[in-house]
């Protein structure tokens, strides 16, 4: 297992581009960040305004899902395609959502009293 | 280094297996434990079948009755069908796939020991104040009043070892998809590999909701919740659904391996490829999602309503689709091939129309209507009987047969074998075959007697001399075991003359780190393109010999086990259950209880951190020492297997 | 790999998360992981569902008041912020600035601890009106599901504290590497659950 490590020294001017392209990578989490605060506070804000409940229902729970797959693609790297066996990660992720859902579906519907 | 040149003393031996990380090891420990509590289910079974032998029996106590009939159940699917399918996955998986060992060894080991440990705990209640009764579904509306600690030590002990199969079912899957040798790619693997990754994929889905209901009814039982209570707005549906989200797709992990397994045996003695290898695989996949969308199909007589008794009545009739293409790549794999009928290859053969009898069965119970006259009834026994007994436990004699040789550097008796499968399978048939009828004609299951003259005792006195039939079967088998010890040596690769994968290239016994060089995998069925190349050796290898990287052993698994093993008698004892406080279980002062419940955990906590600060890093078997290894092994091999 | 390997800024690989076959082991491993804890928290979420606002015959506690929407607010800022800093952990860990992962991963100890105790206080605080965890099923659902999101929160506080202790003094290595980044996102998903936790107990629940 050891010997399928590799290591290559970066010339000065990949080393200056990997940096800059982190720091535009970095650049572009924390505006997703802000994104995600934002939405935050539009689902706070709608429920403590005092609508409709029927209207915000849907509308907060979109809003999750969102954050949701921000966290999911961008913090987590989830889009990564480069990662190892990301396509299968993505799989079984996915997988265990839909299998969730189906739980949701079934203990609000065909439980009761 | 070299396992095979030096003997060790009895101590060091026992250390070894306590601290192995060593996949073959693990599996020897896997199917020893496994072997164990099948024995022990297999005995209570056959106690009960002799209470029910004649009617009005008084053979034993309805109590008794109920633990015995709960025990069999648990122990059998937990204890007994899951080890033993660990044992086989953990046996020949990396093999199949040309890996020198699992992607976490330490987690194999700590999945071992938390399920051993698990099922010791459950079986200390028949000491302890009596087994759980509730049935092994343990139905809320049951177990909740039933007095003493039986149901807490069902939960206490399925929560621990429910934890050890899920860490080795999730260590599976990323052995699987990280760990495979260059060139076997997915639609390579060895149809074991693939049912085996399936199958741990069900494991790491459906074992978390049973791990939430074990709990929901541990803090019910044992701390005062209300989750079950329907005069607290609790809902003992609730449970049903928990339960059965996990029972039936481990239905699916326990019959998907066993799929695999005589999707490795036929082949090899039809000697013929694998018909429709990529449905076949199509049809694991399909069948492994399907299992998911079915739970409901145990509850039609709940009251759930039409609609979801409809939707799930189709869903569960779709299955019988990948289920029906599989059966026909069987029967299709054996068509006109050059068949050599030996001992797993009859197992093969039998598992075929008694596997197909389950699934019809199934099918029928499926149609909702029909499941209202069926429900609770011994159709169902029979039914499920057909699938675990003729799927499953077939599936394992027979690859016990199989892959012996690899295992254990043995061969099990041929002529031994031929008579067990026969005592066996037709002690099967006459048990189960008979409670279909027995369950259309009104028997309800789960009763410890009956009336007289409801023309049910024939059929009873028949199904219990089966029974009986398959027990001597089974001690057979052991004795087969035992006298393989004393059987000269196998000494060589592919011990059947017609191996197809990657596991029959190696030579026996196994060096402890697999393949002295990575394998190179040019096709599917590795080892026949080689044979049919005439390479000598077996296989081509992906890199030169050079130093080899393998795992540290560690006791801390076993540290951690025990922690949670005394958390365990903590949570028992618990003064604020209900049945402590209604002073129907003994119980400890809350410090006491307490105290046990923290040091356990804390036992386990410790162990945890011991290994997150150690740096771990395996060692390495240098270039030198595999040629020294090798040799040894050859020179071994030349003496007759004898030291 | 070899522990006393020492990198430089220039010759530390891109993905050193992933760039031993143990890394790749552990990526796959933890992802595979949170698939399995997804289902977990499903079935704990489901029973929620199941059993909000269910009770003993005339229950005086309904989601409806029982809920306090600045102080969930305030929880969801503290984690949100937590993943921030867990993000910008990860980004120097890129540039082999391992004073950098390991301030930030103090940070996000501490923005942790910061959720851990306002949930504390809020436990406390029900228990107190008599809200406790045998009151009712609503009750131990409630408790049972939360309580599940924080216990999760205690071991990813445990795991990165342990972390920070044990590297301080061995500096970035191949070998650690990867344990910073799986506990990396081991606590996104610990924020991923949140999110449906403000979502489906907190906000649905006021909203009744």
């Amino acid at each position: 297992m050891a010997h399928d490590t590799s290591f290559e020294t970066r010339s000065h001017v990949q080393h200056e581009y990997d940096r800059e392209q982190n720091a535009k990578y970095m650049k572009n989490q924390v505006t997703q960040f802000a994104i995600m605060i934002f939405l935050t506070l539009v689902a706070f804000a709608m429920t403590a305004a005092g609508y409709a409940p029927n209207f915000i229902r849907p509308l907060v729970l979109l809003l999750a899902g969102v954050q949701v797959v921000q966290q999911l693609y961008s913090f987590m790297h989830m889009e990564d395609k480069t990662a190892p066996h990301i396509g299968i990660v993505q799989f079984f992720i996915w997988s265990g959502a839909l299998i969730a859902f189906t739980f949701f579906v079934a203990f609000t519907t065909i439980i009761w009293w | 280094m070299s396992s095979v040149a030096q003997k060790k003393g009895f101590g060091a031996q026992v250390w070894d297996f306590l601290t192995t990380v060593d996949h073959k090891k693990i599996a020897i420990l896997y199917l020893a434990s496994g072997t164990l509590f099948f024995a022990i289910a297999g005995f209570e079974a056959i106690l009960m079948r002799i209470q029910l032998m004649v009617p009005n029996n008084d053979f034993m106590s309805a109590g008794l009755f109920n633990e015995l009939l709960t025990m069999h159940g648990t122990t059998m699917l937990f204890l007994a069908a899951t080890p033993i399918i660990f044992g086989f996955m953990n046996a020949i998986v990396p093999l199949q796939i040309g890996a020198r060992d699992v992607a976490f060894p330490f987690l194999n080991s700590l999945g071992f020991w938390m399920f051993f440990f698990g099922a010791v705990f459950l079986h200390l209640s028949f000491f302890l104040g009596g087994a759980p009764d509730a049935g092994w579904t343990s139905y809320a509306s049951l177990s909740l009043y039933s007095p003493g600690h039986g149901i807490d030590f069902y939960v206490l002990g399925l929560q621990i070892s429910g934890a050890g199969t899920l860490i080795s079912g999730l260590n599976f899957i990323v052995t699987i998809i990280t760990m495979r040798a260059p060139g076997m790619t997915y639609m390579r693997m060895p149809l074991f590999t693939w049912t085996t990754l399936v199958s741990s994929s069900l494991i790491l889905f459906a074992f978390p909701p049973l791990t939430v209901g074990l709990f929901l009814m541990l803090v019910d039982r044992m701390f005062g919740a209300n989750f079950f209570d329907h005069t607290m707005g609790g809902n003992t549906i609730v449970w049903e659904h928990l339960f059965w989200i996990f029972g039936h797709p481990e239905v699916y992990i326990l019959v998907l391996p066993a799929f695999g397994l005589f999707s490795e045996i036929i082949p090899v003695f039809a000697r013929k490829r694998l018909f429709g290898y990529s449905s076949m695989v199509f049809a694991t996949i399909l069948i492994g999602f399907l299992g998911f969308m079915v739970w409901a199909h145990h509850m039609f007589t709940t009251g759930m309503g039409a609609t979801a008794n409809a939707i799930f009545a189709v869903a569960t009739m779709a299955i019988a689709v990948p289920t029906g293409m599989k059966v026909f790549n069987w029967i299709l794999t054996i068509w006109g091939g050059s068949i050599k009928v030996t001992v797993p290859m009859l197992y093969a053969l039998a598992f075929i129309p008694s596997f197909v009898a389950g699934g019809v069965t199934g099918v029928m119970q499926a149609t909702a209507p029909l499941d209202y006259q069926l429900h609770d009834s011994y159709f169902i026994v029979a039914h499920f009987h057909y699938v675990i007994v003729g799927g499953i436990v077939t599936a394992l004699f027979g690859s016990a047969h199989f892959y012996w040789p690899i295992i254990f550097n043995r061969a099990l008796s041929e002529k031994l074998g031929v008579l067990t499968f026969w005592v066996f399978f037709i002690g099967f048939h006459l048990t189960f075959f008979l409670q279909h009828f027995l369950g259309l004609m009104g028997m309800p299951r789960r009763v410890f007697t009956y009336m007289a003259d409801q023309g049910w005792d024939a059929f009873n006195m028949i199904s219990t001399i089966g029974a009986i039939m398959m027990g001597v079967g089974v001690v057979l088998l052991v004795i087969n075991v035992l006298l393989s010890i004393k059987s000269p040596p196998v000494n060589r690769r592919d011990y059947w003359g017609d191996g197809r994968s990657l596991e029959w290239a190696l030579e026996t016994p196994l060096p402890f780190y697999n393949f002295k060089q990575t394998p190179l995998v040019r096709g599917f069925d590795p080892y026949w393109i080689e044979k049919e190349e005439g390479n000598e050796e077996g296989m081509v290898y992906a890199e030169p010999l050079g130093d080899i990287h393998m795992p540290n052993n560690s006791i801390i698994p076993l540290g951690m086990t025990i922690g949670t093993f005394i958390a365990a008698f903590g949570a028992l004892y618990s003064p604020w259950g209900d049945q402590a406080i209604a002073g129907t279980a003994d119980s400890l002062s809350k410090a006491g209880s307490l105290t046990l419940l923290i040091g356990g955990l804390g036992i386990t906590v410790a162990c945890m951190i011991i290994r997150s600060v150690k740096d771990d890093l395996g060692y390495h078997v240098t270039k030198a020492e595999v040629e020294q290894t090798e040799r040894a092994l050859a020179e071994f091999r030349a003496k007759g297997g004898k030291r | 790999m070899d522990i006393n390997q020492k990198f430089t800024p220039q010759n530390w690989p891109k993905h050193a998360e992933t760039a031993t076959q143990e890394g790749k082991n552990k990526f796959v491993g933890l992802w595979i992981f949170l698939a399995s804890d997804t289902v977990l928290f499903a079935s704990v979420f489901a029973t929620y569902l199941a059993l909000k606002d269910q009770g003993p015959v005339g229950m005086e506690f309904a989601a409806k008041d029982l809920y306090e929407l600045p102080l969930a607010f305030a929880m969801t800022m503290l984690l949100l912020f937590s993943s921030l800093t867990s993000v910008y952990a990860m980004y120097h860990m890129k540039n082999y600035n391992f004073k950098g992962v390991q301030t930030w991963m103090a940070v996000t100890v501490l923005l942790g601890f910061g959720f851990l105790c306002l949930e504390i206080y809020e436990f406390n605080h029900y228990v107190h009106i008599g809200f406790g965890y045998t009151q009712s099923a609503y009750s131990s659902a409630f408790f049972t599901l939360v309580g599940t999101h924080g216990l999760h929160v205690v071991i990813g506080l445990v795991w990165i504290s342990a972390l920070i202790i044990r590297n301080a003094k061995r500096g970035l290595n191949l070998y650690n590497a990867p344990k910073y980044f799986m506990a990396s996102l081991y606590w996104h998903f610990i924020d991923v659950v949140w999110v449906f936790i403000f979502t489906v107990v907190y906000l649905m629940g006021v909203l009744g």
